[in-house]
This record gives C-alpha cells, sequence and structure tokens, in this order.
C-alpha cells in the first residue's frame, strides 16, 4: 500500500519580526547565526563580540580582546570555539565557554575582512584588505599560516569555505573557487568589486554580489550565470546577501533600508523587508529553519515565518 | 516619654522591688532559702534532703532482697534529639539484628573488630575469634529448613525428574542440565521395571558456584603464577616451573581440594628427607637414583624416531600416542581447550617454486643512475647506455688509482661537474693583454692544429657541460660570426672534430675564412670555461638584485584578456569568457586538515606555479635581432637599428607588464615611444 506523496511546502518566507535586540555595542558590523542556528554572534564596533541566545533574546556571553573594530566572526560545528577578524589586522580564536583568547593569529598586513572555519574547525580562513587569504592551523601551536593565497589583486572581501572548497570575492571584480581537491583555482570575471560570496547549499552554484547593485547567481562547474536579482541599492558598501535555508530565495541587504528578497529560479522581488532608514549592513539565515538575522545601525533584528 | 522599646525591642518591665521577689510553691506558700540558696532550687523537703518519698533514691533496691538489675546510665541518656539525630555522635540507624544478619559483611562489626583488634594482646591477629566462631546459622537458613530444605539441595520449585536420569546426570556432571522429554521417560520407565509413583516431585539441583571473578590483572589467559609450595621445594620434584599449569593458586583456592602429596615447604626435599612415620606418602624413602635419570653425553635426544626398534605395525603406536596426545604436546594448552583432531590443510596454492634462472644469470646488480643524459658529458652518457650491469675490467692507471687527480677521478665514477659560474679569474689586464694577443696572431707561436685540439679538448670535457646560460658572447656586434661562433662552440661540445671547418661560413671568401678560423679558435682557448677548481666556489648569488635582474618570476598561467572579459560581462555572457582556469597547489597540510588527498603530491611548491620570464623592456626591442623586413633592405642599412614589426596586441600586453611593474607615467612614456616608431617603420 503507498501512501500520496506530501503535498510540497510552500516555501515560507521569514517576513514576521519576531524580535528586536539592542546590542550595545556601537554599530553592529556583522550578526552570524552560528553552526545549528540556536545561536547569534554579533561583532560589535566597540571591539567587543557578543553571544546571545536566539529564541530568547538575552546576551549570554560577551568577548573581548580586539584591538579595534571587529569585523566578521564565526563558529566552530560543534559550538566550543568561536573565531574573530578586526580591523586590528588580527584573528582571534575563541574559547566558548571561558571566553579566553585562545589564540590570536597576526599576519595580515591590513585589515581583516572575512574569517570563517571550515568544516572541522581544524583550519581558520581569514580575508584582509591586503588582498591576500591566509589558512590558520587550529590544531598546531605555531602562528604562521600554513598557506597565504595571494592571487588576488586588491582586497579580499568576503570568503565561504565548503568541504573541500575555498570561495573568495575580491574588489577587484573576480571571484576566485579554490578547488582543493582538484588542485585548480577558478576565476570568474565580474567587472565591479565583490561584496559578498556564498555557495548554494546543493554545491552547484555560487552567489556574488557585487558594487554594481547586482546580485549574480553563477554556476560553479562552468562559470555561466544562471539569475541576476536587481532593484536593491549597493553603490558603496560591503553589504551582505545569502541564500535561504533550502535555496529557494535570494536575500541582500541594501542601503535603502530594506531587505530584499527574490525568488531563486525565476527572478522576481518576493519580499522586501522594512528594516529601518539607516543602511542595513549585514544579514544571515538560520541552517535549516526559516529565519534570518538582520543587523542595523546598533540593533539585530530577527525574522521568522511564524 | 521615652520610647518603650529598648535595643533589644523588648518591652520593658518595671523593675521588682525586693520585698516582691519571692518564690512560692504551688500552693502559694512562701519558699525559704537557706544561706548561698538564692536560685530557684528548694531546700530539699522541710528543710531536709528528702523528697515526699523519704530520702532513699528510687533507683535503689536492697541487695538483701534481690539484685538490682545492672542499670547502668547509658551514654544515649545523656544525649539529646540532636546528637541522635542523623549528624550527631550517635545516630540512631534501623539494622537487622545479629540473628538475623546475612553472612554479608557487616560495615559497623567489621570497624568494631577492627578497633578491637588493635586494642587486643596481640594487636592485629584475630586468633580467639577465628578459633571460636558461633556456630550459628543465619535466619534465612532456619527458614528454608522449616520449610523442608535439606542440605545439599537446590533453592526452587520442585521438579518432576526420573531418578534413573538424576544419576546419570549426577555421574556426567552435566551442567544445567534440562529436563528430558515426557515421552522418553515413560519408555524409560518401563525398560528399568522400577516401579516410580508419578506425583513424586524431586527438589532442584543445587547451583554449582561459578567463580565470577573478574580477570582484573594483565597477566596472559592461563597464567596461573608459582605455587611457592613447588617453587620451595626443590629436589627433582622442582625442575622448571611452569606457570601455566594445573598446579597453581588459583584452582586450589577455587576447588580447595587438598592435593595429594603436598609436600611440606621449605627444607631439604629429596628423597628421604622428611618424610616422617605420619605422612601419608612414603613411597620415596626407599627410592633409589638411577643413572638413567641423567644424562652422561651434553646434549642432543635420544636418536632415532623414538620407536626404539618397535616393528610391528604402526597403528598400535599412534592409538597409543593418540590417548595421551594431549599430554604429549611438548607446548602448554590452554585451560579449556585441548589439540585438534584434523589437522588443518596446507594450501597448495599459496606454495610457490622458485623461479628459473637464465642460464647466464649473474648475481650482480649494478643501481643505475637517474641521470638526465643531457647534463652529463657526452663520455659519461656513452658509459651508462652501454653498462649492463657487469663488474667491469677496471683499465689500470698509469700511477695506479693514488696517482690520479679529481677531474680524473669524476670521469671513473661518472659524475657530473660541479657547477661553478662563469666568473673568469683573468684580471682586466690580463683580459687585455690576451685580446691584444688575438689581434697579433704573428706574437703567438703555438701551432693551429695544437690550438685546434686544445680548444676541442677544453670544450668537450665535462666542465664545459657544466656551463649554463651566460657564457660570453665574442662577436655580439656581428650577429651572422657569432651565430657561426656558437655553432663552432656547440660543436666542439659535442666533441665533433671538424667543428671548425663546418661551423665557417662557405659564402665568405678564402681569407675571410681563414681569418675566422683562427679567431674561433682564439677565442675558443680564450674565453674557455673555466675548469679550474676556484670556479667552482664560486656561485651565483642566490637573490635576484630586482632592478638589474634580467628576469622576474611570473605566474607561468596568465589571466586572459580583460577588455575581452569586460565585453563579455556588459553582454551578460558569462561562461568561458569570463571564466580562467588555473592549476592551484594546495599546502599539503592545508589538505590533512581539510581531510582531502593531495591533488599534487610530489610538488615542491605551493600555490601556482611560477616561471621566469624576462623582464620586457622596450629597450630590448631596439636592440639585436633582425626582423625579416630589415634584411629585405639593403645591405648598407642592415646596421640601421629597427624596431621589429608585432602585432598590437603583443605590445599591449607587454605594456601591461611593464605598466604592473613600473608604473602609469613609464606607460605612457612608452606608449608614445611606441607610435613614434610605428609611424616611422610605416612610413619607411
Amino acid at each position: 500500500m503507498s501512501f500520496p506523496q506530501p503535498k510540497p511546502e510552500v516555501p515560507q518566507l521569514p517576513q514576521n519580526l519576531l524580535r528586536t535586540i539592542d546590542c550595545q555595542q556601537g554599530a553592529v558590523r556583522a550578526v552570524r547565526f552560528n553552526a545549528d542556528g540556536n545561536y547569534l554572534l554579533s561583532c560589535g564596533s566597540d571591539k567587543s563580540l557578543k553571544l546571545w541566545s536566539v529564541s530568547r533574546g538575552t546576551l549570554l556571553k560577551t568577548y573581548s580582546g580586539h584591538g579595534y573594530e571587529v569585523l566578521d566572526a564565526d563558529g566552530s560545528y560543534d559550538n566550543s570555539q568561536l573565531c574573530s577578524c578586526s580591523s586590528d589586522k588580527t584573528v582571534i580564536l575563541w574559547d566558548v565557554a571561558t571566553g579566553q583568547v585562545t589564540r590570536k593569529l597576526r599576519g595580515h598586513a591590513g585589515k581583516v575582512n572575512c574569517v570563517q572555519f571550515n568544516e572541522e574547525a581544524t583550519v581558520i580562513l581569514s580575508g584582509s584588505i591586503d588582498g591576500t587569504v591566509r589558512c590558520w592551523d587550529t590544531r598546531s601551536r605555531k602562528f604562521d599560516p600554513i598557506q597565504i593565497l595571494d592571487e588576488a589583486q586588491d582586497g579580499v572581501s568576503s570568503l565561504k569555505v565548503s568541504e573541500h572548497e575555498l570561495l573568495t570575492g575580491s574588489v577587484d571584480g573576480r571571484v576566485r573557487r579554490y578547488d582543493l581537491r582538484m588542485g585548480q583555482l577558478h576565476v570568474d570575471f565580474i567587472n565591479s568589486p565583490i561584496t559578498c560570496v556564498c555557495f548554494s547549499a546543493d554545491g552547484q552554484c555560487t552567489l556574488t554580489s557585487s558594487l554594481d547593485s547586482t546580485v549574480r547567481l553563477l554556476d560553479k562547474s562552468t562559470g555561466e550565470m544562471l539569475g541576476e536579482y536587481t532593484g536593491h541599492k549597493m553603490k558603496g558598501y560591503k553589504l551582505d546577501c545569502c541564500l535561504s535555508s533550502k535555496d529557494t530565495h535570494v536575500l541582500s541587504c541594501s542601503e535603502d533600508g530594506h531587505v530584499y528578497c527574490w525568488d531563486l529560479v525565476e527572478g522576481s522581488l518576493m519580499l522586501k523587508l522594512p528594516v529601518g532608514k539607516a543602511v542595513v549592513q549585514s544579514l544571515s539565515f538560520h541552517p535549516s529553519e526559516t529565519r534570518l538575522l538582520t543587523a542595523m545601525e546598533g540593533r539585530v533584528q530577527v525574522w521568522g515565518a511564524d | 516619654m521615652m520610647s518603650d522599646f529598648s535595643k533589644n525591642h523588648e518591652p520593658l518591665r518595671k523593675p521588682v522591688p525586693l520585698y516582691e521577689q519571692t518564690v512560692k510553691d504551688e500552693k502559694g506558700r512562701y519558699q525559704r532559702f537557706h544561706g548561698a540558696f538564692t536560685g530557684g532550687f528548694s531546700a530539699g523537703y522541710f528543710n531536709t534532703v528528702g523528697t515526699k518519698e523519704g530520702w532513699t533514691p528510687a533507683t535503689f533496691v536492697s541487695s538483701r532482697q534481690q539484685k538490682a538489675g545492672r542499670q547502668n546510665a547509658r551514654p544515649e541518656d545523656f544525649m539529646d534529639e540532636e546528637d541522635l539525630g542523623d549528624h550527631g555522635i550517635a545516630p540512631r540507624q534501623i539494622t537487622t539484628t545479629a540473628d538475623f544478619a546475612s553472612g554479608r559483611k557487616d560495615v559497623i562489626r567489621d570497624k568494631a573488630r577492627a578497633i578491637t583488634s588493635l586494642s587486643a594482646p596481640i594487636p592485629g591477629d584475630t586468633v580467639l575469634e577465628d578459633l571460636v566462631a558461633p556456630a550459628r546459622s543465619s535466619m534465612g537458613v532456619e527458614l528454608l529448613r522449616k520449610m523442608g530444605w535439606k542440605d545439599g539441595q537446590g533453592v526452587g520449585p520442585r521438579v518432576k525428574r526420573r531418578l534413573c536420569k538424576q544419576r546419570a546426570d549426577s555421574a556426567t556432571r552435566a551442567f544445567g542440565s534440562a529436563s528430558p522429554p515426557n515421552g522418553s521417560s515413560e519408555s524409560q520407565d518401563e525398560e528399568d521395571g522400577e516401579f516410580v509413583p508419578e506425583n513424586v516431585t524431586f527438589a532442584p539441583k543445587d547451583v554449582t558456584p561459578i567463580d565470577f571473578t573478574p580477570k582484573v590483572d594483565l597477566h596472559g589467559l592461563g597464567y596461573r603464577g608459582l605455587n611457592p609450595l613447588a617453587a620451595l621445594r626443590g629436589g627433582p620434584g622442582a625442575g622448571h616451573i611452569n606457570l601455566f599449569t594445573m598446579d597453581s593458586d588459583r584452582t586450589n583456592s577455587l576447588f580447595g581440594e587438598d592435593r595429594k602429596g603436598q609436600r611440606r615447604r621449605g627444607g631439604v626435599a629429596g628423597q628421604g628427607f622428611g618424610v616422617g612415620a605420619m605422612e601419608d606418602d612414603d613411597e620415596d624413602i626407599y627410592h633409589r637414583d638411577i643413572m638413567s635419570n641423567y644424562d652422561t653425553v651434553l646434549g642432543g635426544e635420544e636418536p632415532g624416531n623414538g620407536l626404539y626398534g618397535w616393528t610391528a605395525p604402526q597403528q598400535y603406536n599412534r592409538k597409543k600416542k593418540d590417548h595421551s596426545k594431549d599430554a604429549a604436546y611438548l607446548g602448554k594448552i590452554l585451560e579449556g581447550f585441548t589439540l585438534a583432531s584434523d589437522k588443518l590443510e596446507t594450501k597448495t596454492v599459496g606454495i610457490f617454486p622458485p623461479p628459473n634462472l637464465p642460464r647466464d644469470f649473474r648475481p650482480v646488480h649494478y643501481f643505475r643512475p637517474v641521470v638526465d643524459l643531457s647534463s652529463v658529458s657526452p663520455m659519461v652518457a656513452q658509459a651508462l647506455q652501454t653498462s649492463r650491469g657487469h663488474m667491469a675490467q677496471e683499465e689500470p692507471s698509469k700511477g695506479g688509482r693514488h696517482q690520479l687527480d679529481s677531474a680524473q677521478r669524476r670521469e671513473l665514477l661518472g659524475e657530473a661537474t660541479l657547477q661553478g659560474a662563469d666568473c673568469s679569474l683573468y684580471s682586466s689586464e690580463t683580459c687585455r693583454h690576451n685580446k691584444m694577443s688575438l689581434l697579433n696572431p704573428s706574437r703567438f707561436a703555438p701551432h693551429a692544429e695544437q690550438q685546434q685540439q686544445e680548444a676541442l679538448s677544453v670544450w668537450s670535457g665535462p666542465t664545459a657541460q657544466a656551463q649554463t646560460g651566460q657564457t660570453f658572447k665574442p662577436f655580439e656586434r656581428t650577429p651572422h660570426k657569432q651565430a657561426r661562433y656558437d655553432l663552432y662552440i656547440d660543436q666542439l661540445k659535442q666533441g665533433d672534430r671538424d667543428a671548425l671547418e663546418l661551423s665557417l661560413d662557405p659564402t665568405m671568401t678564402e681569407w675571410e675564412r681563414g681569418r675566422e678560423r683562427d679567431e674561433f679558435v682564439r677565442a675558443a682557448l680564450l674565453y674557455k670555461p673555466s675548469s679550474s677548481s676556484l670556479s667552482c666556489r664560486f656561485t651565483r648569488g642566490k637573490q635576484d638584485d630586482g632592478v638589474e635582474a634580467d628576469t622576474v618570476e611570473v605566474t607561468r598561467d596568465q589571466e586572459n584578456d580583460v577588455d575581452d572579459k569586460q565585453a563579455a560581462v556588459k553582454m551578460k555572457m558569462f561562461g568561458k569568457l569570463t571564466r580562467d582556469t588555473f592549476e592551484w597547489h594546495p599546502d599539503n597540510l592545508l589538505c590533512k586538515r581539510f581531510n582531502i588527498p593531495d591533488p599534487y603530491p610530489g610538488s615542491g611548491f605551493v600555490g601556482m606555479p611560477k616561471v621566469k620570464r624576462d623582464k620586457f623592456s622596450v629597450f630590448n626591442f631596439l636592440t639585436v635581432s633582425e626582423s625579416p623586413t630589415a634584411s629585405a633592405s639593403p645591405a648598407p642599412q642592415g646596421n640601421k637599428q629597427s624596431v621589429p614589426l608585432y602585432p598590437d596586441t603583443f605590445y599591449l600586453k607587454c605594456y601591461r607588464e611593464e605598466f604592473q611593474s613600473v608604473g602609469a607615467l613609464t606607460f605612457i612614456v612608452y606608449y608614445q615611444i611606441y607610435s613614434l616608431f610605428n609611424l616611422i617603420t610605416r612610413l619607411n
């Protein structure tokens, strides 16, 4: 006896504002979900990194140690470590429970724009305005990076790591995808400075947003453009973009205070979240549910479908 | 009005005057205090130390009439609730009394015993308790007895079992025997002829205690340990003490049996010693030692196959062996295991015969050096190619092997020469002197033939091969001549004897050729590669000086044209036009951390592969090479320096390189020059 196929769920959009958190950190430069989506990391311009609970909206811990604005952060898969990068050219590896600095990794020649753990949290990858991406080893006690990738001709604004690939977006208008398994580097020319790159969940496409107010979806293997999303305003600031947890929608920040949400396949604008009046600096989508975090000025907003 | 409340928040009482400070008893009569008594105690009973009952204390019993029970005051009488509580000094617990207590350890009792043992006459030794143990059975046993249990029976519901089966079971000592099926029981009943009533049940068998002590030590399986009796026994009964045999402490302790013939410990044991009248085994008293117990020959077992002349069919012998196979097995059999009855078949597939050797095979291996044939001298290369690995006949050198110099040794060994830099050891004066002598051939005496030979020997030697790149070009001004000279040198390197003749230009006149011949020979001799050992001590500097260096490292794979890409992006034609793929080497440690195999395990570098390229400079184009267009023009214009014509994109690319390395300003300058020259040549 075979049961009828369940009706495919209508993909839900995070259109309801569930909570606003006043971070008290100056300006929030980046907001990130942790690996399982229960916690929130907010990087502030007052040199602090804060860990919040998403469901309750309470502050759990503050991590101080950077010398300048914290620009990006990431949590390890087991929630035991955090890494953060700052305008003070350092990358710091934190122990979550104690709040202590495990490693302070120096080496970059300019402010570090983006940082991420790899899947097993054995390597920290950081991209900086000096045009290099450095791969730091968390296991050993060495302070030198394992490898320095200096192919970019201008600053690296964004990077993402997957199982065996590293995706970097640079201000020189190129998206570079380093395939560690094949030993190849693929360069896609976009012609305008790139602000954010990300992988799709199925690993077939990459999303890039650039300063010509366009978000492009490119095929990973051939480099062809699968979709182009416009309507928002991204002319001067480094703003984030992302895909929803099931790759159904493309979301992007905008300088006009809204978050734009397009349907991935059709490219039509589905939702325009009114966050505020100032520039929406950063956003992050929950890894599995329909939940969105946005950061604007000093506050973080939590959006959901319910 | 002062407040009524003091610091202690107690209401203030009016002070009691002296005359009202009296004590009345229950009936309202004044109590009288005598002397020091100002407290609440009364001075007895009507001024006596008595009570209503009289002076005798209530606990007194006259010993004439009856003995008073010993009613000592227990410490518990003086304790209060706190002391008797959980955390007091005498907490009260509900425990089983000794009658009902089981045989398990009683913590308090053990503690008490420990304490008393300390204070006993012999501290620590509970001799008395061991000797005089109360013979009591626990209440559980009593209850079982009352319910019909007897010693040796099992505990549980009664089972129906046949009498004969029970006997058989006890004989084989099988564990956990199941009750036989009812069908067979009836048949057995008839067979036996015994009349057993059907409604009789029997008690279940008692459980044989299984030793559940876990193995917590680190000994091997089957390890027993030393039996001190055996170890200290001495005598011929001892000998090799086997730690893995049955006689050990473990089995003894488990089953508790007393081994027959347990020798007494220590002392000089042997035949007749220490065996008294009361001992059980006195078989060894009259034992006489025989010489056959001792060897007369060192080593060696008895020869033969152990048959000792047994000529009867082997099966009898073998049967005997089969019975005692276990005992005959010299190794150690683990407890619970026995030798297998059928042997394992050896795989016939696994045995391979040795290979058949060829007739002329000689077991000498010569390791061929993994050497690129072009980097060693031609003689070495030839030697390598022809060598077959047999031990070569060594040529006896003139003075023996001690009279060789390093160059000869090098040749014999077939090593490549040390790469020395091409630094001339001649000072500038000597250079000039030599050049002068070159111009005046009359000054130089040696025969031309000899010179040629010298040149050949110098250039074809192994040292010449080591020269890379920057060799001196004596005829740089005249490229044709230089080319011929290069040809001559190459042929010299290859050891060609007719190098000189072949490299001369046949179109030139005889006189010109002769002149060139001499010039080439002298140049070859003069600018010979420095084979002296000093050149080997000098080497090129590692750090490129940057601006002065001719080459720069660039990535091998270059991006395609940016303009094309920009055009593609404008047209939104992403894909092949906008994508570049390069070879990129990740670090080995990075691959390890990402848990992926290294795609280039043998590569020595990291990142993109780099090559040395000449730094493109416009001035490079303004010298030397003749373009096809220039050669078409008549000879007088041959010396005119013309710019070769290349496609525009090539220039742009070069200029881009230049731009990257030099700067925007110079780029503009070069572009002007380029356009000017282009104009000029086009006009021409």
